[in-house]
């Protein structure tokens, strides 16, 4: 069990999200990356859609009840255990009453927290991944107990398992995309800045969607309501573009351009305001 | 049977994105559903799922797609031989809904703005039965078809940050219930004590695609007695099946 003394900016339960409810309207939701994700569960022991903590910019304080395995992956946060800095990626043997807080940010925008055993909140869905009207929690509150399953541990083996990961991943601008179903609609004029200008994070970014600017000539008009995906890049009548991301709708009316990559999805999601990115076409198919 | 051009789109690497002509219409809606049950007993549901809308499929299949061509040629295929189907039983639900002025916020604005009293916009709204075509925007939000011409009426410049909970509501040429307080655009003319989703039930909403329906006029005070029993789960909605 971990208590969460203090509250971080918005820290949130996830998985790898909710599949088989779209036709209800029910978003995916899941990690917003699911490759810093996937290492912190691995790190400890875990299978990949084991719940995680998903926190953003700056972190919690957590107090933790049980000896447990944890490790912390994804944006660096500065984490402190009672005090003292440390390692990223990077499994860490937890004494119960131990603390754990972090500081500055120094790069990225989300961090992710694995406890051997996974987080244990209710299964909606089949899924733990927090999403209002769908659980009944939809962030962590200071006060709050989280459940975790209790493990055995064998600390001389697990302890200290330590991966030297490439930041490229993190903070690289190149989006790998796909061409979206409208793409082919746009005349080679738009679909050249489309795929060779640097847009720049807005201040509106969220787990539902990230809109960039500046905005490209449109002459395309809406299409009747159709279905969109996660890394849906949609192009408003204004001329933005809205990246759709983990939380986003299943039902869009805005000419779908492009389709991010899982990788892209994951790069944006470590990105916030202001940052730069560029569109690079995949040709797999 | 089959009877429609489609297009086959890739989309990413867990999608192909099937279209039908860009209209709405109710012969698109059953060959959508008939083309999306046929797939859905086709595969297991863990590996490939299937969501819709107006006049497009979704495939989405849990691994990456090897080759997309030939998974396109086989959905082609599978859309040529579709035996003839029979719909799966289709139902007309009745929903209560009290257009007092405590709840329909715009009924004012629209009677203005269309020139028809506030009694007609509701007689209008009432006595015409809506198709189902599919849900999306918020989880249990019906996509209906089939509001008259009459009640058109452009969506808020500015939305409302919050739009009640079982709120009925016009935006542009449709109609729908909000199925839980959500910001929204859309001008509000009543509100329903019936619930559109609810999260433990399986499946979710009562209401499918292909379903109608029905709105019909109520009182506060009847309002006020279908909520208590709708809050203490006992609630029994209208409905009859539907023959055609």
């Amino acid at each position: 069990m971990i208590k969460v003394l203090k509250a971080g900016l918005y820290d949130t339960i996830q998985d790898m999200g909710r599949r088989g409810y779209q036709q209800y309207g029910v978003p995916v939701s899941g990690v917003m990356d699911s490759y810093y994700a996937k290492i912190a569960n691995a790190l400890v022991g875990n299978t990949e859609n084991e719940a995680l903590l998903e926190m953003t910019l700056w972190g919690p304080k957590l107090e933790f009840q049980r000896d447990c395995l944890i490790s912390i992956t994804g944006a660096d946060l500065t984490p402190m255990l009672n005090g003292v800095k440390v390692a990223l990626n990077t499994a860490i043997f937890v004494k119960t009453g131990a603390q754990l807080s972090f500081d500055k940010r120094k790069y990225g925008c989300r961090a992710y927290l694995a406890v051997s055993g996974g987080f244990q909140t209710r299964l909606v869905m089949n899924s733990r991944s927090m999403y209002k009207n769908i659980t009944a929690t939809v962030k962590i509150e200071k006060g709050t107990v989280l459940e975790t399953l209790k493990t055995n541990i064998d600390k001389r083996t697990n302890a200290h398992a330590s991966l030297k990961l490439d930041l490229e991943q993190m903070i690289s601008p190149i989006l790998d995309v796909y061409k979206g179903p409208e793409f082919e609609f746009l005349t080679k004029k738009e679909q050249e800045a489309l795929m060779t200008r640097c847009f720049k994070v807005a201040t509106k970014n969220s787990r539902m969607a990230y809109q960039l600017d500046d905005a490209l000539e449109n002459t395309l008009s809406p299409i009747i309501t159709s279905l969109v995906l996660p890394g849906t890049v949609q192009l408003t009548p204004s001329g933005k573009l809205i990246v759709l991301m983990r939380d986003c709708q299943v039902t869009g009316g805005y000419p779908r351009v492009l389709q991010l990559t899982e990788t892209a999805i994951n790069r944006l999601s470590q990105k916030f305001t202001g940052d730069c990115v560029e569109f690079q076409m995949i040709e797999s198919y | 049977m089959s009877r429609f051009q489609l297009t086959y789109k890739p989309y990413g690497a867990h999608a192909i994105l099937i279209e039908w002509p860009a209209e709405i219409h109710e012969d698109i809606l059953k060959d959508v559903l008939c083309f999306k049950q046929f797939l859905e007993n086709k595969y297991i549901k863990e590996r490939v799922q299937v969501s819709f809308a107006y006049n497009s499929l979704l495939v989405f299949y849990e691994f990456a797609i090897n080759n997309i061509y030939g998974e396109i040629s086989a959905l082609k295929t599978s859309y040529a031989t579709i035996p003839s189907l029979s719909m799966s039983t289709r139902m007309l639900w009745k929903i209560p809904v009290c257009y007092d002025d405590e709840f329909g916020l715009d009924l004012e604005v629209i009677s203005t703005h269309n020139h028809l009293s506030k009694s007609a916009i509701i007689k209008q709204h009432s006595n015409t039965i809506y198709t189902i075509h599919f849900i999306g925007f918020l989880p249990g939000f019906l996509y209906l078809g089939g509001l008259k011409k009459a009640l058109h009426m452009p969506r808020k410049s500015t939305p409302r940050s919050v739009v009640e909970k079982g709120s009925v509501a016009i935006g542009g040429h449709q109609t729908g219930v909000y199925p839980n307080a959500s910001p929204g655009g859309w001008n509000i003319i009543g509100n329903t004590p019936i619930n559109f989703f609810d999260v433990m039930a399986n499946p979710p909403c009562f209401a499918k695609a292909g379903d109608k329906i029905q709105f019909y006029p109520i009182t506060k005070a009847k309002f006020d007695t279908i909520k208590t029993l709708v809050d203490a789960g006992v609630y029994q909605l209208e409905s009859e099946v539907i023959h055609d």
